[in-house]
């Protein structure tokens, strides 16, 4: 196989933040905290450069435009169960993981610069690069899995950096319990991922020995696979081991086994990235340093559910059910957490659910792919290209304006745009390009996105997308005009300071992407089943969705671009409507009181009872027999010599006897 | 009355008998006695049913020699010089303790 150094090598784009964690972390940290930032922020870049020679060596080797296989250029044996059973460790190649590999280290290295300036003085500043290094190493890990199990491991591993990175502030009891609630709800997520995995895995490797020999020479030949194995992608997306689980239906109202598989792996993946009803912990999760919220609740992390679902498109291609089960869980999020971004007033609580309607949007778009019809895929992709970029550079931004200002709250700010004119003309550009104006980033993958649903003939969802689409445009000038026109509304936004160099510098850089990302022709570099075809601009989809844009800044523009008061008589005249969508519609408060009085009070305190009386009891017993035994056994020793003279003569007389009767017998 | 006397000639067994039942009595005295110079006596008679079972079987197995007979010389001064180092323990325990009953010396017990 011809491949070039970058892609014989690629493993150094996990490894070197890996090894990064390790130094910073044991050696580096305790010496210098200053060189902990340079070195993991060094490392990460090292790790973008190779991403970005491997995406070059790979399109030079399939050009955009033709057939781009997958191909693992790399990869070691690691866990031997059996002969025919091994997980191995490695890189896989192919659009979307060399996608996904460009966009995670490029925005974490730039991310990783910024947290320089904005982590500077933190007591924790050591502890918060080896931290983002293991995120790091481990979305990359995930990325570059070329079978089920290291993607797995890597999906674990992100979920506890995410855990370490929330509850970062560990002295604030917030941040502790949005960590622990971030952590339970995804790990919960997992085991439906789990189940899913397992029913995949053990099924393919029943029909093994059938299905390989279709697979195994065009792995072999194009992609370096030496010995196929039952974990392997390669292996559980070939169509004769889907249309085997696809023949196995199992007795609840007749769904095919692949069909059940799908859904439990759509559950973690759910999970993951914050879908609803597992939406829950990712506004919480803001507690962590506006950083960590950049990286991992917008960019990287979140959309590892979204790639999980594009990794597994051929399985989820072939059951039907499961799509729509994507599809509809998709939109509603959209929409849903569109609604709730409206009403809130914290500047990082609205980029949150605003990440939610945009992962919707992504889910959505993977939702509706058929091999007739896969623009969804093309459109899925590429809004995760864009929104990471834009994304990443909101919360950047509003991270500057939160260290200027030293609030979150959007109404203790104000006018910043005098005192802030670089993070002011960023954000503006980002905001623009969420919203989806012609011709940033945003127009063109949103516009995608409801030409895949169009297409597809979803009309329903292609409303639903294009009414969240102005409703997108409305909550985030909302915040732009509160935070960036008027007056000073707190001492903290009268002494505003525009932010330092190594913050706004990748700030730029993102605001760069932001605009020409759009420009990439999408469509040449992913896609799937029928492949590529240019179109152009749709212009049944660009024009309504360009003019549901515009009314929702002008609406925006109107509540809050000058008076604010009109924007707080309109929250009264709503009243009860307006607190319900501000408290979340109370699925916070549902979660609870299905936690405390049901799972709780009737299920682990019966199990605790148990567990402490009848398990801890058992083994107590047996101490407590042991200990009576032994206090009866002792009264034996009673000091007399004549005592063990007795039994000493006793003991004699009864060897005698068994002898005797020993040699009587024969 | 003499004939039914002398009717049963002695053989070996009888005298091992007498033996068996000399040692049995001076065991039973060793496991009961409370007087620590009583179990020394039952020591003696234990020790001495077993000379007598030398002198016994010398005279049945082998008449013409006095193997037995030796044996049994040397058991009586093994006991008499064993008998002096129990009474010097004996003497040297009733200085300590003041007393020398058997049942009181119980100190190695639980």
């Amino acid at each position: 196989m011809d491949w070039g150094w970058a892609l014989k090598n690629s493993w150094l784009i996990p490894a070197l933040p890996l090894f990064s964690f390790a130094v910073v972390g044991l050696l580096v940290r305790p010496i210098s905290k200053k060189a902990a930032g340079i070195v993991a922020t060094l490392s990460v870049a090292a790790a973008a450069v190779v991403a970005w020679m491997v995406a070059w060596e790979y399109f030079h080797l399939y050009p955009p435009g033709g057939a781009h296989p997958t191909i693992i250029p790399w990869s070691f044996e690691w866990l031997r169960f059996q002969a025919g059973l091994t997980a191995s460790m490695g890189v896989l190649v192919d659009p979307i993981s060399v996608l996904l590999m460009v966009v995670v280290t490029t925005v974490s290295a730039l991310i990783h610069l910024y947290s320089i300036g904005y982590m500077a003085g933190d007591r924790g500043y050591g502890r918060f690069f080896t931290f983002m290094n293991l995120f790091t190493a481990s979305m990359l890990g995930l990325v570059v899995a070329p079978n089920i199990i290291q993607m797995y491991v890597c999906w674990e591993l992100v979920g506890v950096s995410s855990f370490l990175l929330i509850g970062f502030y560990y002295e604030r009891p917030s941040a502790v319990a949005a960590s622990k609630k971030a952590f339970v709800v995804t790990r919960f997520a997992d085991l439906g991922f789990l189940i899913g995995v397992l029913i995949l895995t053990f099924y393919g490797y029943g029909v093994f020995q059938e299905c390989a020999p279709a697979v195994a020479p065009q792995a072999a030949a194009v992609s370096g696979v030496a010995n196929l194995q039952p974990f392997d992608f390669l292996y559980l997306t070939s169509p004769a081991v889907l249309a085997h689980l696809n023949a196995i239906t199992i007795g609840l109202g007749g769904i095919t086994l692949l069909t059940l598989a799908m859904i439990l792996v759509f559950m973690g993946a759910a999970g993951k990235s914050a879908m609803f009803p597992l939406h829950i912990w990712l506004p919480d999760a803001m507690e962590g340093p506006t950083p960590v919220s950049a990286l991992i609740h917008a960019a990287t992390m979140v959309v590892a559910g979204v790639y999980l679902v594009a990794r597994l498109m051929p399985a989820f291609a072939a059951s039907s059910d499961a799509l729509m089960v994507v599809v509809y869980v998709g939109a509603f999020t959209c929409a849903f957490a569109a609604l709730i971004g409206i009403t809130q007033d914290d500047i990082k609580r609205v980029l949150a659910f605003s990440t939610l309607s945009q992962l919707g949007y992504m889910m959505l778009a993977l939702g509706v792919v058929t091999m007739a019809n896969p623009l969804g895929y093309t459109a899925s992709m590429f809004h995760l290209f864009t929104h990471a970029f834009f994304k990443a550079l909101l919360f950047l931004g509003a991270g500057a304006v939160i260290h200027a200002v030293h609030t979150n709250n959007i109404w203790e700010m104000g006018g910043l745009a005098r005192k802030m004119p670089i993070t002011h003309a960023l954000f503006l550009i980002a905001t623009l390009a969420i919203a989806g104006v012609w011709p940033l980033a945003g127009f063109f993958s949103k516009d995608e996105i409801l030409a895949a649903a169009l297409g597809g003939r979803w009309y329903g969802v292609f409303a639903i997308a294009l009414f969240v689409a102005g409703l997108t445009a409305f909550y985030m000038f909302r915040i732009y005009f509160v935070t960036f026109w008027g007056k000073h509304h707190s001492h903290g936004a009268e002494h505003a300071r525009e932010a330092p160099a190594v913050m706004w510098l990748p700030m730029g850089v993102l605001g760069l992407a932001s605009i020409v990302a759009g420009f990439v022709p999408m469509a040449q570099f992913v896609s799937i089943g029928a492949g590529a075809e240019e179109h152009g601009i749709n212009m049944a989809v660009a024009i309504p969705a360009s003019v549901v844009g515009l009314i929702g800044i002008a609406l925006a523009w109107f509540f809050y671009g000058n008076d604010l008061a009109r924007a707080e008589r309109a929250a009264v005249a709503l009243g009860a409507l307006h607190r319900t969508v501000k408290q979340k519609f109370y699925i916070d408060e549902a979660y609870l009181f299905v936690t405390h009085n049901i799972i709780i009070k009737y299920i682990s305190r019966p199990i605790a009872w148990f567990d402490r009386h009848v398990v801890d009891g058992g083994v107590n017993l047996s101490a407590w027999t042991t200990r009576a035994l032994g206090a009866r056994l002792r009264q034996a020793q009673t000091g007399q010599v004549q005592t063990y003279g007795v039994w000493y003569v006793g003991g004699f007389m009864l060897v005698l006897l068994v002898l005797w009767a020993a040699m009587h017998q024969s | 009355m003499t004939e039914f006397l002398t009717a049963i000639k002695p053989g070996a067994g009888h005298w091992l008998v007498l033996s068996a039942i000399l040692f049995s009595v001076g065991l039973y005295g060793l496991l009961s006695r409370r007087n620590a110079v009583g179990v020394l006596m039952a020591v003696e008679l234990m020790l001495n049913s077993a000379a007598l079972n030398f002198v016994v079987l010398n005279r049945y197995v082998a008449p013409g020699r006095v193997d037995g007979q030796m044996m049994a010389l040397f058991v009586i001064a093994v006991a008499a010089a064993e008998v002096v180092v129990g009474m010097a323990i004996f003497v040297a325990l009733f200085r300590h303790r003041s007393t020398i009953d058997v049942t009181r010396m119980d100190i190695m017990k639980f």
